[in-house]
């Protein structure tokens, strides 16, 4: 296995839902410690993407290889064990538990034997406040605190932290900003480059141009379902890239017309009657 | 770094007891308590008050734990209103009716609840329909069922059985003539359940259910089968009330169980369980099974009008959600720097 293997790489997938094409020739790959961020509009099909990534579904036509090698996921549990960890919107965390039990959920550290193991909460709490922490959130220090006293962002970064503990070589991160203000946001791309520098494949779903500028590598728009284009970091500019995901066409023309209308109106933007 | 989880080791705080998720309930049991016991005085107080609203927690309680388990996990049962005399009917067609062992009895009254337990958690788990309606419309075919059955056999809507020494001593017993053998067995139900909940690993995968099951499926949990295995274990204990019931009466009755129902929904709730899941206790479950017994047999203590009784127990549910708020509240919002 040579440095240049992708970790994980798409070939010429598509995925319908009976007579429904989802994905089309979807073609991508993702090396270590490199960060590919997928673009896509709602509805392009982001979503099932990152579901055949992560084993939920199983491609229709194409294949998927890991290291090089061609795989077929059995479930979402078998993408795990080849090290290829999601982390949702809402972090995949659950408010009413405490930070040891969210960190360690389906792989609880035990102590005792046969039926009478029993979970260990001591070992949970200081590991998992010990991972956190080492991804730069230091205001978790105590295992017992529930996760619903925490910012999105730190929700974030605990699933995260949770996924590298956890052996994960791809990452990837379904709209990780969407939810959040913009220091979180910041503070969650803080981690995303953290977790590139450890060498780990990252790929980061967003609609978000900025937030994906900020950390990506490699670039790519997904519309309806297909590829529309494919570029690597400094290729593109920003409104090229909003153009590109909003299908071409309007994007430009608005910020145009939202400009043209601040420069007569002292600076403010125009009032939306249609809720936005 | 190095004050972590110094907070929850030993030493008590009053901080930590008022977060504790069953303080609640404990303050809304003592309450309860003592109110009857200042109106029911010294038999309130005595072996007879105790056995009689220990024998009536017992009951509820043992089937209030797996329907509280399934509240945390976000599901409710409804069915173990008709499983109790299912299962009672079941064991006294086969034991009292054809006069097999008791043993043959029990297992297929314990088989009818795992089984109408397992059909559940199929029907929740493979189709779109809410466990409150799955479990609903399982909990009137079973009733069918258990009706159809008894008029089938005996020709009546009651079979009688005299269980043989040994299983009466062990499941329809009062010891000293006061205390129903189910109060054991409820501790030894807690006791697993507490185990289960609180201490295994497992028992975290059922609060991740209730607090977001794609999450939970996510992170490699078998959803499905937990499920199934949380209606089953609901279904077992209503059969088990409902073969501790024919041990102890000596008949089997077609009707009667439907009271478990809103009881055992009640009990949780009080408890302190989250109605929409991920949050809850089995010492809550416990606490909550208490005080609704003490309300529901203190009022014969007390000599009030049982109308009153039930408007108590309404009274204390809306108490018991509100306040069980006040302290979900108080434990999220808090953060350890205050120490």
């Amino acid at each position: 296995m040579s440095a240049t293997t992708p970790v994980i790489e798409l070939r010429n997938v598509d995925k319908s839902f009976g007579p429904i094409d989802v994905l089309h020739e979807i073609s991508l790959k993702v090396r270590a410690g490199e960060v590919l961020c997928l673009l896509g509009d709602n509805g392009a099909g982001k979503s099932t993407l990152i579901k055949t990534l992560a084993g939920v579904h199983a491609p229709t036509r194409g294949e998927i290889l890991v290291d090089g090698e061609p795989v077929t996921f059995s479930g979402p549990k078998d993408a795990q064990n080849r090290g290829i960890a999601t982390v949702h919107q809402f972090g995949g965390t659950y408010p009413l538990m405490s930070v040891g039990r969210n960190f360690f959920m389906g792989e609880e550290p035990t102590i005792g034997f046969g039926p009478f193991k029993i979970f260990d909460r001591k070992t949970a709490n200081k590991i998992a406040v010990e991972e956190v922490q080492k991804m730069g959130i230091t205001r978790i220090t105590d295992g017992d605190r529930l996760v619903g006293g925490l910012s999105g962002g730190e929700r974030q970064s605990l699933a995260i932290a949770r996924a590298v503990y956890f052996g994960a070589r791809v990452l990837i991160l379904d709209e990780p900003t969407a939810a959040l203000g913009v220091k979180q946001a910041a503070h969650v791309l803080r981690i995303v480059n953290e977790a590139k520098r450890r060498g780990l494949a990252v790929i980061f779903i967003t609609h978000q141009v900025m937030h994906a500028m900020t950390v990506g590598d490699h670039f790519a728009v997904l519309i309806r379902g297909a590829i529309a284009a494919d570029f690597r970091k400094g290729e593109k500019t920003r409104e090229e890239i909003t153009d590109l995901m909003a299908g071409g066409e309007t994007m430009a023309d608005l910020e145009a017309s939202i400009e043209g209308y601040m420069e007569t109106h002292d600076g403010h933007a125009p009032q939306m009657n249609t809720a936005g | 770094m190095s004050t972590q989880t110094s907070s929850a080791e030993g030493g008590f705080s009053i901080g930590g007891l008022i977060r504790r998720p069953e303080t609640g309930s404990l303050i809304g049991f003592i309450v309860v308590y003592v109110f009857f016991a200042s109106l029911g005085g010294a038999v309130f107080l005595g072996a007879p008050g105790w056995s009689s609203w220990l024998n009536i927690a017992a009951e509820v309680g043992i089937i209030a734990l797996p329907v509280g388990l399934l509240m945390i996990s976000g599901e409710f049962d409804m069915s173990v209103g008709s499983v109790v005399p299912a299962s009672s009917m079941m064991a006294a067609v086969l034991s009292g009716h054809y006069g097999l062992p008791a043993v043959v009895g029990i297992a297929g009254g314990l088989g009818v609840g795992l089984l109408v337990g397992f059909i559940n958690g199929l029907i929740v788990t493979r189709t779109t329909i809410p466990s409150l309606i799955a479990t609903i419309g399982m909990m009137f075919a079973v009733m069918g069922m258990t009706l159809g059955l008894a008029v089938m056999v005996k020709g009546s809507t009651s079979v009688s059985y005299v269980p043989d020494a040994v299983t009466k001593a062990l499941l329809g017993t009062f010891i000293n003539g006061m205390f129903n053998v189910s109060i054991f067995w409820w501790l030894g139900f807690v006791v697993v359940f507490f185990f289960f909940l609180h201490l295994s690993p497992l028992g975290s995968w059922v609060f991740a259910l209730g607090g977001d099951r794609d999450s939970a499926r996510n992170a490699g949990i078998p959803t499905d089968k937990l499920t199934i295995g949380l209606f089953m274990t609901s279904g077992f204990c209503a059969a088990f009330v409902g073969i501790a019931q024919v041990m102890t009466y000596q008949a089997a009755q077609v009707a009667g169980g439907q009271s478990f129902i809103f009881n055992s929904i009640m009990c949780v709730v009080i408890g302190g369980v989250l109605l929409t899941g991920g949050a809850g206790s089995v010492i809550g479950i416990v606490l909550g099974t208490m005080t609704f017994a003490v309300v529901n047999q203190g009022i014969f203590f007390a000599a009030l009008d049982p109308n009153i009784g039930s408007i108590i127990i309404g009274a204390l549910l809306l108490a018991a959600v509100l306040s069980n708020d006040t302290f979900r509240a108080l434990a999220m919002t808090y953060a350890t720097k205050k120490k």
